[in-house]
């Protein structure tokens, strides 16, 4: 399984949480912190909880509104 | 690791001031990757009226004239009219384009303008803060229908990419929404196609987009994206419109 | 040549190559004129579907760099309000004809001049203002074009050209300047004609923030501060021993001249002062003849509107009295003669009894 993984801007993100419903692999989570405005962003949760991480397929960053993420793939 | 995604040339930096999950960040996105691949960031200019996106001009890295609310279509013509070789496009809201802009809209579709309008339909006036548009289904509430949209009282929602297919001039119509990972892609295509329509100079293209406005539907992105599935779709239906480009892309092959 | 055709030819040599207009008496053969002549000379003549949807189109194309003109007739020139205010808010250059028929509402088809406020105050909102010309002649609408599209891209401000009814009709010879080639005019480094080697530019006029409103504000505040310095026009006929003054322009100076024959003749030493310049009005030009002169009669084709601008002028130095015939008729010269020397009489203003004798000139 091709291996990739994903940075989510932190700040830029505002916890619209649609990369959390739409990862395949469910391993986006919304983080515990808020960011600057107050949003609570998303962060990848290694590994997924099926136990697979993430492959780079670049959904999240497909659904991402503000262009938050950036995906890297092996 | 690859990097196999980044943000557009064609955008700024600039963080859009868009809410959480809205669907003109998408749709930004969208445009600016289309300008990207067909190369035009540096031929390419843009018409965005009054309304949530009219701010486009922070986003889009590429020459943008302000226009009066209603009147995009007509000041793209003036830029198109006089630099017939450039890429002219409009982003417009629904209000802007089916309710004041009605007129100017049908008659440069009509007179075959070569241009590119994308017309985000989000059942609202956003940056008003969430009044009655056009495009308002009966029964929804927003904060000039407070008890829901009356048909009796506020008419009909008004379908005009329907109605600009019987206007001679128009090549290409093509409805989408950004609420689903294949439906976006299906989008990002229609948009491409538009401005090709542009490009080969075949006449008036138009991409019709359903966009969720989470902040005036009152719901969060996720259920904003299934309530335009679940209803919005039912009045307006996706799919090509017209068609007269003689393009031979059989639909859904995603690029 | 016909007036309408003279404003269309004139632009077309002054190298305006794209013209939107609408269809509306008493100002029909300038886009029909348009229609024939653009194509001629690579130009573009839109007839779009409203006089709001073409002031739109003029935005556009002066967005892209173009000289570019409409003209419509009072009623249509309300519908390009909105227009006129984002080309004053946006910068940009555009020529406005209204040949001004009578009003208020959809009036007549006869010259009037009751648009006078709305041209000179602006009937768009906002703090901007338009330059405005009012020819008295076909020469001079021709005359008055060129300047307009010079005064336009000069100060990046639409200007208006201020005709009426019978200015679109009259025909009288017309001497053209010789064409100005579009290609030859200073090249403009604020349009919108793609990005290419260049930082992408933006055109606009929402300002949201206040201090950024402001300052934009204020230097359009400078701009027509320089204008009001720089471009006024006027013309002084029979000033230099008038002991009475008419001030007109447009159709009505032209009305007061044949006037001024009569009255002359009878002996009443009566000048005309026509502003040509509507805005920035001659304002100091008049206050200097108060010097010396004490009544003035304001003579207007509407209920008293240029009479404002008048008595803000002399600022009370002189007596300043109005014959205001409003939109319908068109007073005659006799007419106007009259109220002259009723006014002339009851001021118990001195005659030149040779003149009186001789006849008149």
């Amino acid at each position: 399984m091709a291996k990739g993984t994903i940075q989510i801007d932190r700040e830029k993100c505002k916890g619209c949480h649609l990369c959390v419903a739409f990862c395949p692999r469910h391993c986006i989570v919304v983080s515990q912190g808020i960011n600057d405005k107050g949003y609570f962003p998303a962060e990848l949760k290694e590994p997924g909880e099926d136990g697979k991480g993430c492959t780079g397929c670049a959904v999240c960053a497909l659904v991402c509104p503000d262009i938050a993420i950036e995906v890297y793939r092996e | 690791m690859k990097q196999v995604f980044t943000g557009p040339r064609s955008l700024k930096p600039a963080i859009f001031h868009y809410c959480p999950g809205c669907g003109h960040s998408i749709i930004h996105r969208l445009v600016a990757e289309v300008i990207d691949e067909l190369d035009i960031q540096d031929r390419t200019i843009g018409v965005p009226p009054a309304g949530c996106a009219v701010l486009a001009y922070n986003y889009f890295d590429v020459d943008m004239g302000e226009a009066p609310h209603g009147r995009a279509v007509a000041v793209a013509t003036g830029i198109k009219r006089v630099l017939p070789d450039r890429v002219v496009f409009t982003y417009q809201g629904d209000g802007d384009i089916a309710a004041i802009g009605t007129g100017g809209t049908v008659h440069a579709a009509n007179r075959g303008e070569k241009l590119t309008v994308i017309f985000v339909n989000n059942g609202v006036y956003g940056m008003t803060g969430g009044q009655m548009a056009p495009t308002t289904l009966e029964g929804m509430v927003s904060t000039t229908t407070p008890g829901g949209r009356d048909l009796s009282r506020d008419g009909y929602p008004l379908d005009l990419t329907q109605m600009l297919a019987v206007a001679g001039g128009t090549v290409y119509l093509e409805r989408v929404a950004v609420n689903s990972p294949k439906n976006i892609r299906r989008a990002k295509k229609a948009i491409r196609k538009a401005f090709q329509v542009q490009l080969d100079g075949l006449g008036f293209s138009l991409v019709e987009i359903l966009s969720p406005c989470p902040t005036n539907w009152k719901m969060s992105p996720v259920d904003a994206w299934k309530w335009i599935d679940e209803h919005m779709t039912r009045v307006f239906p996706l799919g090509v419109i017209k068609d007269q480009t003689g393009y031979d892309d059989k639909p859904g092959d995603e690029k | 040549m016909r007036g309408s055709h003279v404003l269309g030819e004139a632009a077309v040599r002054a190298g305006c190559r794209y013209y939107f207009g609408y269809p509306i008496t008493p100002q029909n053969e300038v886009p029909e004129y348009m229609s024939a002549r653009l194509p001629e000379v690579g130009g573009v003549f839109v007839q779009a579907e409203s006089e709001l949807s073409s002031i739109n189109m003029v935005i556009g194309a002066a967005m892209a760099g173009a000289r570019v003109m409409t003209s419509s007739s009072s009623p249509g020139i309300s519908l390009k309000q909105e227009g006129i205010s984002y080309l004053a808010g946006q910068e940009l250059p555009a020529v406005i004809a209204n040949m001004i028929r009578g009003g208020p509402g959809l009036g007549n088809i006869a010259p009037a001049q009751s648009d006078y406020f709305q041209a000179t105050r602006g009937g768009g909102h906002g703090d901007y203002r338009c330059i405005v010309l009012a020819p008295a002649s076909c020469q001079e609408l021709c005359d008055l074009t060129f300047l307009a599209f010079d005064l336009a891209d000069k100060y990046r401000n639409p200007v208006m050209i201020l005709g009426d009814g019978l200015m679109g009709q009259m025909m009288e010879p017309v001497e053209f300047p010789d064409f100005v080639d579009p290609q030859s005019l200073p090249k403009k480094d604020w349009i919108l004609d793609g990005a290419k080697g260049r930082p992408s530019r933006i055109i606009l006029s929402l300002l949201l923030d206040p201090k950024a409103l402001e300052a934009h504000n204020y230097k359009l505040v400078r701009k027509y501060d320089a204008i009001t310095r720089a471009e006024q026009r006027w013309e002084e006929h029979w000033c230099e021993d008038a002991e009475m003054l008419v001030v007109a322009y447009g159709t009505a100076a032209r009305i007061v001249k044949g006037a001024l024959k009569r009255v002359r003749a009878m002996g009443l030493k009566v000048g005309l002062f026509r502003p040509i310049t509507l805005w920035p009005f001659p304002a100091a030009a008049l206050k200097r003849q108060t010097r010396r002169i004490r009544h003035i009669l304001v003579f207007e084709m509407s209920a008293g509107q240029l009479v404002e601008d008048v008595r803000l002028a002399v600022e009370g130095q002189a007596e300043v009295r109005l014959y205001g015939r409003p939109g319908g008729v068109i007073p005659t010269p006799a007419e106007v003669a009259h109220q002259i020397s009723h006014y002339y009489y009851s001021a118990h203003l001195p005659r030149d009894e040779a003149a009186a004798g001789k006849g008149g000139a």
